[in-house]
């Protein structure tokens, strides 16, 4: 079944069309890279998906439950407030500059939604957190603070607390973009493993091998729209549009 | 005028400068957060108005406003205000200092970076659990050096009182002084207002030692 499932999505800033009929499902257990140049709507077709941005057309739903679809009108119109607290249960989200809670420990950043938000009991939670930091590699470093953490651990921890809320969906908006290149192999590995693990996950990134190792699809947008999905190994190793070749040769540096 | 009685009589006088302080302080702080939310309303016309209130708050004289809280029933309504001379100091402290407070905290608020918002939403908190638990303890840090500045501006402005024939320890020590021709009074006054803002300024570092375990 697919977790997430995008149709036609259409959004603006004012005049600029930034997301051009783009339509996008993820299948569950399925990793897809996003990848494309800088300003072509990469992070804001996440934003849509995981409802920091609303769009001005198209449908948006995760399972089978509708978040957003045109009226009559052509125009979206989205779920009431509470059924779309609901739909947000099923992703989560980690962001390129971690947004950690810099006041809260790091234990504290992984157990206060799941506690406060879901309701869950306490000691459940903070059990099943210290597990997810084991395996992120950092279960010495809960009582620690984000300041106090390498740009690698804080984004671990970003990571932590997305899984600590049991999402069955993963977005990523370039995890490791504001790391030190000696510190994206870290992050790499986690989210890697967590595929390994059948997490369905959507990446945007600009990690090209990572990219073909982990990803079951690549989406390659220019200009807000999809200029060509599939295989990695077909859209990195051998695309078939211009445009997509151009934008592999110019990372090669 | 033995120096004990002088002393006794000033006590007296602290006293009451201690309450004016207190008192502003625990209701300007809370208030200046709602005058602050009023501030930030989407509503155009409520956050003008309430703009409005701040500007001329910030840009009258204190000892001005104080008078028209004092008068002010009166000449207004013909209402006595024999009693009401306390209540129209707390009055006149606390709103003047809310509006102080208002932009201090928007200042702060302002400066939180819309990651933490987002971050907070993305995990499904509540706008008023974002508010109080992300938001809030953020700010509080951020805006602590700014407020310890008003709170010691607040411990001498409470020597405003004395335009009112407030017995507080300024308008004493100046009655004793033009009574017995002697400056020890003022020396008094200034030397107990110098404590007080050294009292303030100790506890309020305390308060920040005690938020520096993040950056
Ligand atoms: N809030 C906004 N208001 C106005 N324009 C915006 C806003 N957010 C994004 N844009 C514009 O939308 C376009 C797409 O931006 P977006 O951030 O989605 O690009 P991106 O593919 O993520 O780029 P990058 O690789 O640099 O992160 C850009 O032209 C950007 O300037
Ligand atoms: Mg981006």
């Amino acid at each position: 079944m697919n977790i997430l499932t995008m149709k036609n999505i259409e959004k603006s800033f004012g005049d600029l069309q930034v997301i051009k009929n783009v339509s996008l499902s993820v299948d569950n257990g399925e990793v897809v890279s996003i990848i494309g140049p800088s300003g072509s709507g990469k992070s804001t077709l996440l934003r849509c998906a995981t409802f920091l941005e609303t769009i001005d057309s198209g449908l948006i739903k995760y399972e089978d439950k509708i978040a957003v679809q045109n009226d009559e009108n052509g125009v979206a119109r989205y779920v009431p407030q509470k059924e779309l607290k609901n739909i947000k249960r099923v992703f989560g989200l980690v962001f390129q500059q971690f947004n950690l809670f810099p006041h809260f420990s790091v234990i504290k950043n992984v157990t206060d939604a799941p506690i406060s938000v879901q309701k869950r009991n306490k000691d459940e939670v903070k059990e099943e957190a210290m597990g997810i930091l084991k395996k992120m590699g950092l279960e010495d470093k809960a009582d620690a603070y984000p300041y106090q953490l390498s740009g690698g651990q804080q984004q671990r921890v970003a990571i932590a607390r997305a899984l600590a809320m049991n999402p069955d969906i993963l977005f990523f908006d370039e995890p490791t973009s504001a790391l030190d290149p000696e510190l994206t192999g870290e992050v790499l590995k986690v989210i890697r493993q967590l595929a390994d693990e059948k997490m369905t996950m959507v990446v945007v990134t600009h990690e090209m091998p990572f990219a073909r190792a982990v990803s079951d699809r690549v989406i390659f947008i220019d200009g807000g729209v999809i200029v060509e999905e599939g295989d990695p190994e077909i859209v990195l190793g051998n695309p078939t549009k211009e445009r997509t070749k151009q934008f592999l040769k110019n990372y090669q540096r | 005028m033995t120096i004990q009685t002088m002393l006794l009589t000033m006590g007296s006088g602290m006293l009451k400068t201690c309450g004016i302080f207190i008192l502003s302080l625990i209701f300007s702080l809370p208030l200046g957060m709602v005058v602050c939310f009023l501030r930030k309303s989407k509503n155009k016309f409520v956050s003008n108005v309430t703009r409005f209130f701040i500007s001329v708050l910030r840009g009258t004289p204190l000892m001005l406003q104080l008078m028209v809280w004092y008068f002010g029933p009166f000449y207004l309504f013909q209402w006595s205000i024999r009693t009401w001379r306390f209540p129209a100091l707390i009055v006149g402290f606390s709103i003047n200092y809310a509006a102080y407070f208002a932009e201090i905290y928007r200042g702060g608020i302002e400066s939180m970076a819309i990651g933490q918002y987002e971050a907070a939403e993305v995990l499904g908190y509540t706008k008023t659990q974002t508010f109080f638990k992300i938001i809030l303890p953020q700010v509080i840090k951020r805006v602590l050096p700014a407020v310890t500045n008003e709170v010691i501006t607040l411990v001498k402005d409470t020597s405003l009182a004395f335009t009112l024939a407030y017995q507080e320890v300024f308008s004493i020590s100046k009655q004793i002084a033009s009574k017995e021709n002697s400056l020890i009074p003022f020396v008094v006054a200034g030397v107990f207002y110098y404590v007080a803002n050294y009292v303030v300024a100790f506890v309020m570092e305390r308060i920040e030692k005690r938020l520096n375990y993040y950056k």
